[in-house]
C-alpha cells in the first residue's frame, strides 16, 4: 500500500515515507548534543526520558532519542507539537528502530 | 459498572430484545422453504429487509444481510473489485478506515491488485482533494470511505468523495458502521455497509447494500441465499431484531444525539481542564455525538484502562498493548497524535449524566497516580 501525501502542509506522511524507503537514508544535518538510549523501552518511557532530559541541552540544541517501540515513532513528534519543541527528523537505525531528533525551542 | 464503550458495541435496545424474543418463536424456520412456518420466516425476513432498506435510503432488493459488519465490508470490497476487475485493479481507501477495509485491501494486494491509502489531517478527517486525485487515477476500481471514524468520532467528507467518485465513474463504498442509527445515512454511495450491534441490534447481523447497476461478483462460493451475495442460512430472529432496533434508534436519534453530543462536549472541555498534559483528539465540531477520545502524556494506556475498570468504568483505548497488539492504533498513527495514554469514551443510549460526572471526578486522580508510579512529577 502506498500513501498519498495530504498536500504539502502535512509533513507527517513524509516521515512515514522516509521510514519506509531506506534506499535513500537521509543524514542528520546537525550532530545531536545529547543521545537518549530508549531502545527496548515501551512508550511512554521514551517520552518521559525525553521530557526529563531535554533541558540538559542548550536552547536550539538537538536531542536524539533512540527508540524501537513503534509508538515512539508517532509519539515523539506528537510530544514536540504539544510542547512546542521541534521534531527535526526521524532516521532509521540499521538494527531496527529510529533515531528521532528533537530541537529544544525554549 | 458504567458502560462507556458503545463504539465497541451498543447494549441491546429494548425494542430489539422484544422483537428477538418474538421472532425466535415465529421466525426459526428456513425462509427458503415452501410451507407455512417457512413462509412466515420469509415474510419476517423480507419485512426486516424492507424496513432496513427504507431507513438507510436503499431499495429492498439492494440489501443483503451478512453475519457481521466485518463480513459486509469484506464482501463489499472484494465483490466490487471482482466485478470491476476488467476496468482496473486500484483500490482507494482512507488511512483511518476500519481494519476490515484494510484487511480486505491486503487480500486484494496479495491477489496482484493495488491499494492507495489517502492520508488524514491532525483531526482524522481525510483530505478530500487527495482522495479525489486518487480516485481519478486510471485503473481506479473502488474507493472506500467511512461516514465517521470509529476511534475518534471525526465525520468524513462523504459528499465530496461521492462527487469525486461520480465524476471519475468509480463506485464508492461507504462504511456507515459507526453512524447508522445515529445520523442520517448520506446519499451518493454505490455500496453501503453497516453493523447491527453498533446501533443496538444483536451481534451477528451486518448490512451490505449494493446499488442497482453496480457490478459485483461474489468472492465466495455462491448459494441461493441473500440474492446470491451472502452464502449460508440467515439468522432471521436476529435480523428482525436488528431492524426493530434500527427503527427505534433512528426515531430517537435526533433527541438522544443532541443529549449525548452535549455530554461528550463537556468531556472534551473538562478533561484538559482537570488533567494536565492531555490532548483531546478528533474534530471538535465535525464529529459523532457519542465518541470522545483523548491521550494523556506520560501514561500507559493499559494502566489507565485497568485503573478505570477498577473504578467501575468500561472504556477502550487505541494505545498499543491494550488490544493484544504491540502496535498502536493505525488511526492515531495516521493522524500523528499521541498514541500512548489513549482513552476512547463512547456513550451508549440512555447513559446517565451522573456516570459522566463520576468519570470526570475519578479521572484526574487515576492519571496522577499512574504518572507518579512512573516517576513523573
Amino acid at each position: 500500500m502506498w500513501r498519498r501525501r495530504p498536500d504539502g502542509r502535512d509533513t507527517r506522511t513524509d516521515r512515514h515515507r522516509e521510514a519506509e524507503e531506506p534506499e535513500a537514508p537521509p543524514q542528520p544535518a546537525e550532530p545531536p548534543a545529547l543521545t537518549i538510549d530508549a531502545l527496548g523501552r515501551k512508550c511512554p518511557i521514551p517520552i518521559i526520558m525525553l521530557a526529563e532530559r531535554i533541558n540538559q541541552v542548550p536552547v536550539r540544541g538537538v536531542v536524539a532519542v533512540l527508540a524501537d517501540d513503534p509508538a515512539a515513532f508517532t509519539d515523539v513528534p506528537a510530544w514536540c507539537r504539544l510542547k512546542s519543541h521541534e521534531h527535526v527528523a526521524s532516521y532509521e537505525l540499521p538494527q531496527g528502530g529510529w533515531s528521532i531528533h528533537v530541537r529544544r525551542n525554549y | 459498572m458504567a458502560y462507556l464503550d458503545a463504539a465497541s458495541t451498543e447494549p441491546l435496545h429494548p425494542a430489539a430484545r422484544d422483537a428477538l424474543l418474538t421472532a425466535i418463536d415465529a421466525g426459526w424456520a428456513d425462509p427458503a422453504r415452501l410451507y407455512g412456518t417457512a413462509r412466515r420466516a420469509q415474510m419476517l425476513l423480507e419485512r426486516a429487509r424492507a424496513e432496513v432498506a427504507e431507513l438507510i435510503g436503499a431499495r429492498a432488493d439492494e440489501v443483503s444481510f451478512t453475519s457481521s459488519g466485518t463480513q459486509a465490508v469484506h464482501l463489499g470490497v472484494l465483490g466490487t473489485l471482482a466485478g470491476r476487475r476488467r476496468v482496473g485493479r486500484l483500490l482507494v481507501a482512507s488511512a483511518v478506515e476500519h481494519s476490515s477495509v484494510l484487511h480486505a485491501g491486503q487480500v486484494h494486494e496479495r491477489d496482484g491488485g493495488e491499494v492507495e491509502i489517502v492520508g488524514v489531517g491532525l483531526t482524522g478527517r481525510v483530505d478530500a482533494e487527495a482522495f479525489a486525485a486518487a480516485v481519478a487515477r486510471p485503473g481506479a476500481a473502488l474507493a472506500c470511505l467511512q461516514t465517521a471514524n470509529h476511534e475518534v468520532g471525526t465525520l468524513q467528507p462523504v459528499e465530496d468523495a461521492a462527487r469525486a467518485c461520480r465524476e471519475a465513474g468509480v463506485p464508492l463504498l461507504v462504511d456507515a458502521a459507526q453512524s447508522a442509527g445515529r445520523l442520517p445515512v448520506p446519499g451518493g454511495w454505490s455500496v453501503l455497509t453497516a453493523s447491527a450491534h453498533k446501533w443496538g441490534g444483536p451481534a451477528g447481523v451486518g448490512v451490505l447494500a449494493v446499488r442497482k447497476g453496480v457490478r459485483w461478483r461474489s468472492p465466495l462460493p455462491e448459494d441461493e441465499r441473500e440474492r446470491r451475495r451472502v452464502p449460508g442460512f440467515e439468522n432471521v430472529p436476529a435480523i428482525v431484531a436488528a431492524a426493530a432496533a434500527l427503527r427505534a434508534r433512528s426515531a430517537e436519534a435526533e433527541a438522544e444525539g443532541r443529549r449525548l453530543s452535549a455530554l461528550t462536549a463537556r468531556i472534551r472541555a473538562e478533561v484538559p481542564r482537570l488533567v494536565p498534559d492531555v490532548e483531546v483528539v478528533g474534530d471538535p465540531d465535525l464529529r459523532l455525538p457519542h465518541i470522545v477520545t483523548f491521550s494523556c502524556l506520560y501514561v500507559e494506556g493499559e494502566a489507565l484502562l485497568t485503573e478505570l475498570d477498577k473504578a467501575g468504568f468500561a472504556v477502550s483505548s487505541g494505545s498499543s498493548c491494550t488490544a493484544s497488539t504491540l502496535r498502536p492504533s493505525h488511526v492515531l498513527e495516521a493522524m500523528g497524535v499521541l498514541t500512548h495514554g489513549n482513552v476512547r469514551v463512547s456513550l451508549p443510549r440512555g447513559v446517565s449524566e451522573d456516570d459522566v460526572d463520576r468519570f470526570l471526578a475519578v479521572l484526574p486522580g487515576i492519571v496522577r497516580r499512574i504518572r507518579s508510579s512512573l516517576g513523573v512529577r
